[in-house]
């Protein structure tokens, strides 16, 4: 199976002036299958937007490479984008700011259209398949975003991309600003999407018992690395290292048995300055003296998983 | 535990282009001293208009009915001035953001110690002391320097500690606490639920906690209403609520999260979104997304009734009951 997309040793910095470039992504590794989900989850500020904006090429990478259908990805610029990398699109957190307000809905869902060289009348008839497709009447075509609410501009911004015919969804947060009913009708059309049209996703979330329920595949980040990635029944149940241990544990469960969730504790290091060795030793709760100065990479273990810690097996 | 809080019929109205419509319709509950009650509901249900109602925040033309004792006194018929002493002081507030709640250009000394020496009287050193200490009860690393600094140079989670600070400088009887953990991530979050378990317990401080998020209830709660549409859908204890919800909306709330055993299924959500302000439905307000509904739920308005041990549900049906 050759991958969708593939990520190796990925970099990503921001220049920042009067002080040493900031290092948000540092050698992460990603590799996505056609019709695979993949849940990328972490702390804020683990760099996973950085890495997700820097496989759709939205920002540009300091090191290493990002494959997409076996072409490589170069940072969007003013040009246009040559015709290969039209399947790889992304879905932004907040469809209050991703949706232009002052346009038609079904104008900005058959721009991917007219993009494609498609005739306008033929475009706005597909705008409307489309927006009929992720679950909106099809008089939504004539309205306006503010006509919607938080979870139908969600779907309206996932038809905007589906006009590109994309093969590859990066989705960073999509659900994070919807309501709990909403998160979950619009995490199974994402879902189903996937499965139908035999797309890759990258669903990058905080939610991890949302993760848990929705991705094939779970990468874990912390601190601009990815520390453990692999099927995400095999992640959940036995985690081999210790930073996605944490993070399950530190999930509250709705099962009225009042029982307060695990605290992690300390703050994740800036990531100007991450500590040496493994990164993750100063909150690690079984870190070796030699923690503090190995960095384990992340190496492959018996189960189809990887993880980067001296202990995983 | 006594009584602390007794909210009777609140009723919120706020001022729309359309005239005034009501955000919060008849609500009851009570908080006891030193228990965590919790208010559920969707973005609308009227959680958060709930709380700025005790506070007397409500926006600009808003009005409220209906009463408030707090401590024999009420909250809502009380002059701004009374309500000045009573705010900050014996009822404090976490809101959501600490980004947004602390001040960014003051410096955490003068945020700790503004009420305290506002409410309390007390000079300038005494306060001091009390914030080092208050900023070590919250669990700030080295507090005596922190209180030079500003906002910015603290993380999300210890900028939550620090407001949780600013609320607790005056001993308050009651917290507010609206969405505490939402903007945080989950190993933060871990950490702000069992401070404010701890404070509880140390203080013998009622908390209200405000959430959409049945985990973050499940964790904390000793009581939890469960609102839609401004009126209270069911309340009662955590245990019995989460585990043998009685009202439809409970259930399909518990039934549209992740579920940990539910591998590959698909999530469930419940049909429709939540009703906008103004255009609540006559009857019961969750009628037209409820799968149970009957003709009278179109038209009669459930009033909450006690079903079981402190445990208060407004459906008449009752589907979920276990005659049913």
């Amino acid at each position: 199976m050759s991958a969708l997309l593939e990520a190796t040793g990925v970099a990503v910095e921001y220049h920042r002036t009067g002080a040493p470039p900031l290092r948000a992504v540092d050698h992460a590794d990603l590799t996505l299958a056609r019709g695979e989900i993949l849940g990328l989850v972490g702390e804020s500020g683990c760099g996973k937007s950085t890495l997700g904006r820097a496989v759709v090429g939205l920002q540009p990478t300091a090191a290493g490479e990002i494959r997409f259908d076996g072409r490589p990805v170069a940072p969007l610029g003013l040009r246009r984008r040559p015709p290969g990398m039209r399947g790889l699109q992304m879905v932004f957190q907040d469809p209050y700011a991703s949706l232009n307000p002052r346009r038609l809905v079904g104008d900005q869902v058959g721009d991917g259209y007219l993009l494609g060289g498609t005739s306008k009348t033929e475009a706005r008839r597909r705008a409307g398949e489309l927006l009929e497709r992720v679950g909106l009447p099809a008089d939504a075509v004539k309205r306006y975003p503010h006509e919607f609410s938080g979870g139908q501009r969600q779907r309206i911004a996932i038809a905007r991309t589906l006009a590109a015919e994309p093969s590859c969804i990066i989705a960073d947060e999509p659900i994070s600003a919807l309501d709990a009913s909403a998160q979950a009708s619009v995490a199974n059309l994402l879902v189903e999407l996937v499965r139908e049209l035999d797309m890759g996703l990258v669903f990058i979330s905080h939610d991890l018992s949302v993760v848990r329920q929705i991705a094939d595949r779970t990468a874990v980040m912390y601190l601009g690395r990815v520390v453990e990635v692999g099927p995400t029944r095999q992640v959940w149940s036995e985690p081999a290292h210790p930073y996605t241990k944490a993070l399950i544990s530190a999930v509250p469960r709705a099962d009225g048995a009042g029982v307060l969730p695990v605290e992690l504790p300390g703050d994740v290091p800036d990531p100007s300055r991450p500590p040496g060795g493994c990164r993750f030793h100063p909150r690690c709760p079984v870190a070796l003296p030699s923690c503090a100065h190995d960095d384990p990479p992340l190496t492959i273990l018996r189960d189809g998983r990887s993880a980067a810690c001296v202990l995983a097996k | 535990m006594g009584t602390l809080l007794e909210v009777e019929d609140l009723t919120v109205w706020l001022a729309t282009r359309n005239g005034p419509r009501k955000a919060v319709d008849g609500l009851s509950f009570r908080v006891d001293s030193g228990e965590v009650f919790g208010i559920a509901g969707e973005s609308g249900s009227g959680k958060t208009m709930t709380a700025m109602a005790l506070l007397g925040l409500l926006p600009h033309a808003a009005r409220t009915g209906g009463r408030a004792v707090f401590e024999g006194r009420d909250l809502l018929a009380m002059k701004p001035r009374e309500l000045r002493d009573v705010r900050g002081r014996s009822i404090a507030m976490v809101s959501q953001d600490p980004s947004t709640s602390l001040h960014p250009m003051l410096s955490i000394e003068t945020q700790v110690t503004e009420h305290m020496r506002h409410h309390l009287g007390i000079g300038r050193s005494e306060a001091r002391g009390r914030a080092v200490e208050l900023l070590s009860t919250v669990r700030i690393p080295d507090p005596e320097r922190a209180l030079g600094a500003h906002p910015a140079q603290f993380s999300g989670g210890m900028r939550q500690r620090i407001a949780i600070a600013v609320a607790l400088a005056c001993e308050p009887r009651l917290l507010l606490a609206d969405e505490p953990t939402t903007a945080l991530d989950v190993t933060v979050q871990a950490g702000i639920l069992r401070l404010l378990d701890r404070l509880r317990r140390e203080r013998d401080l009622a908390v209200v906690v405000i959430t959409h998020d049945l985990g973050v209830m499940s964790a904390v709660a000793d009581r939890i209403c469960v609102m839609y549409g401004g009126r209270t859908a069911e309340v009662g204890p955590r245990e019995t609520v989460l585990t043998h919800p009685r009202h439809p909306y409970t259930r399909g709330l518990l039934d549209a999260l992740p579920h940990p055993e539910g591998g590959a299924a698909a999530l469930r959500p419940i049909p429709g979104s939540p009703p906008s302000l103004g255009a609540v439905p006559d009857g019961c307000p969750f009628h037209p997304r409820c799968a149970f509904a009957v003709d009278s739920c179109r038209v009669d308005r459930p009033e909450p009734v006690l079903i079981g041990s402190d445990h208060r549900l407004a459906c008449p049906p009752d589907p979920l009951g276990e005659s049913a």
